[in-house]
């Protein structure tokens, strides 16, 4: 009866630079992270029941046919009286989730910040580049309503924003990325391991790092390899290169840089390029110029992999697709719909992946399994933010290289 | 507390984006934010109480630092919980029937009242 339920706040696994949570604080991200399971499981089939019974049929009353794509789908849903409030709902978490965030970050912002910069100046994972600009899909609006983005700050060289981003991410995925939000992490390298056994990776990139919680685990897993963890966003390297310190990795730096000029790398330098939940965050100009730069950095024989939430698809039902972009109209992520709609083979293919090279792949989320139940799937799935994901991998073949 | 920052001001930041708007009548949208609030601090206070009962029927005794320290162990953890699933149940009841009315249609009880008044 209880074999769902996700783990208290309090269980999950405390590194050094997570902020301190008072005990209120804890309580409201246990409730944000039921109530979103809530909203996702319970009320979300609602959704679809509204569709079936009333949406449709309105809609084929007035334009004599089906919908022909998910946009038409989210214009008639918001007619919705049903699917209004559930959408009213499931922001209000969000923000819920942000606001709890940071009166916990920001009370404590004078211990973080002292801390940050001790952790940063002994460590030396952390390497900042203040010329480094902010791309327009970075700044537009604030990704997942976070308040100052993944780059922005309180005040100068401050960690509110990562801080923020690491002490609620429990509460915004239901719990369902593990102990310490590194599920997407754990899910790569167990994949990489299970597939690929005799791969022996000495140069990682990870492009987008953020805070770092998915490169993280893949330093850790591959201790004999070097992890350069890349964000044009400062404010969260700064936290995610603390952090990583705290949890006692060296084998990772966090590296401020821009996916679209890696021009501080020479070719063929890394042995594994990896981006994790990242490439819809990106534009439709930005996502070419960084996947040609990821080719060419990336070694003949090198693995290139993105994880993401499924590409959309003419088997996905149109409401399946609208509800997986309720985040990209309801949750500042502008690119979702547009990214998800690509052909993301055909993507990779015209950055220089043979198509031939390259794979498709489900992986979950990795989770200490005593404290975590898996994601809800099926009905009960929160569509996008589930922490089950596709793997879209390539190896860069050589003869590909001549070609290009 | 942080030096040179309104840390509560600061907190409530909107962010950079419009809104989208969910209802016809503003009013609703901003009365929305207020009752799921309100829903999570109660629920934050009932499990303060519950933090109180349990160290009350450990030791007899408490402080305010005993409270703020009080991390549930797995079962009170498991506990906890379920009674927040249960209390989310209560409140969000109305939302949750609907749904169930839209799985499981019914005619309006006007209908029946109009049938069973006719011979």
């Amino acid at each position: 009866m209880t074999s769902d339920l996700p783990p208290p706040y309090t269980a999950l696994t405390r590194h050094p630079m997570m902020a301190v949570t008072s005990h209120d604080e804890a309580a409201r991200f246990n409730f944000l992270t039921l109530m979103n399971r809530y909203i996702s499981g319970t009320l979300g089939k609602g959704n679809a029941l509204a569709y079936e019974s009333r949406v449709l049929p309105a809609f084929k009353a007035v334009h004599g046919r089906e919908p022909e794509n998910r946009e038409e789908v989210r214009v008639a849903m918001n007619q919705d009286t049903f699917h209004r409030m559930w959408s009213a709902l499931k922001r209000n978490t969000m923000e819920m989730r942000q606001h709890n965030g940071r009166q916990c970050v920001l009370r404590q912002l004078d211990q973080l910040d002292a801390m940050a910069r001790q952790f940063n100046e002994h460590s030396g994972l952390l390497h900042l580049d203040p010329s480094v600009e902010q791309p327009i899909y970075n700044t537009c609006v604030d990704i997942h309503c976070q308040p100052g983005g993944y780059h922005g700050g309180e005040r100068p060289d401050d960690v509110t924003v990562g801080a923020n981003y690491d002490v609620g991410l429990f509460a915004t995925t239901g719990g369902a990325l593990g102990s310490l939000n590194d599920g997407g992490g754990q899910a790569v390298v167990a994949h990489i391991k299970a597939n690929m056994p005799d791969f022996a990776p000495k140069r990682i990139l990870d492009i987008g790092a953020t805070v770092g919680h998915n490169a993280v685990p893949i330093a850790q897993g591959f201790p004999d390899a070097e992890v350069y963890a890349i964000d044009t966003a400062g404010a969260s390297l700064r936290y995610g290169a603390a952090r990583a310190a705290s949890l006692g990795v060296k084998n990772i730096k966090f590296v401020q840089c821009s996916g679209e000029d890696l021009s501080r790398y020479p070719d063929n330098y890394f042995d594994w390029v990896q981006t994790t939940m990242f490439l819809h965050e990106l534009s439709a100009d930005s996502m070419p110029r960084i996947l040609a730069e990821a080719h060419r950095v990336l070694r003949p024989g090198g693995l290139i992999l993105h994880v993401e939430q499924p590409q959309y698809s003419d088997k996905m039902p149109l409401l399946e697709q609208m509800l997986r972009d309720w985040d990209a109209y309801n949750n500042n992520e502008p690119f979702w719909s547009a990214m998800h709609g690509l052909d993301l083979i055909e993507e990779m293919e015209k950055a220089g992946f043979a198509r031939d090279a390259q794979f498709v792949a489900g992986v979950r989320a990795v989770a200490d399994s005593k404290l975590f139940p898996p994601s809800p799937d099926g009905a009960q799935e929160d569509y996008g933010r589930a922490a089950i994901w596709n793997a879209y991998g390539a190896i860069k073949t050589v003869a590909e290289e001549k070609v290009a | 507390m942080t030096e040179g920052i309104d840390w509560i001001a600061r907190s409530g930041l909107r962010a950079k984006g419009g809104r989208p708007v969910f209802f016809d009548e503003p009013a609703v949208d901003r009365l929305t934010s207020m009752c799921m609030a309100l829903a999570a601090e109660l629920s934050a206070t009932r499990d303060r109480l519950d933090t109180v009962e349990r160290l009350l029927a450990q030791s007899g005794s408490l402080n305010i630092g005993q409270i703020e320290a009080y991390t549930p162990d797995y079962q009170a953890g498991v506990e906890r919980g379920e009674s927040t699933r249960a209390y989310i149940a209560r409140v969000m009841r109305g939302f949750q029937q609907e749904v169930e009315a839209m799985e499981y249609p019914d005619p309006p009880v006007t209908d029946w009242v109009d049938k069973l008044s006719r011979r």
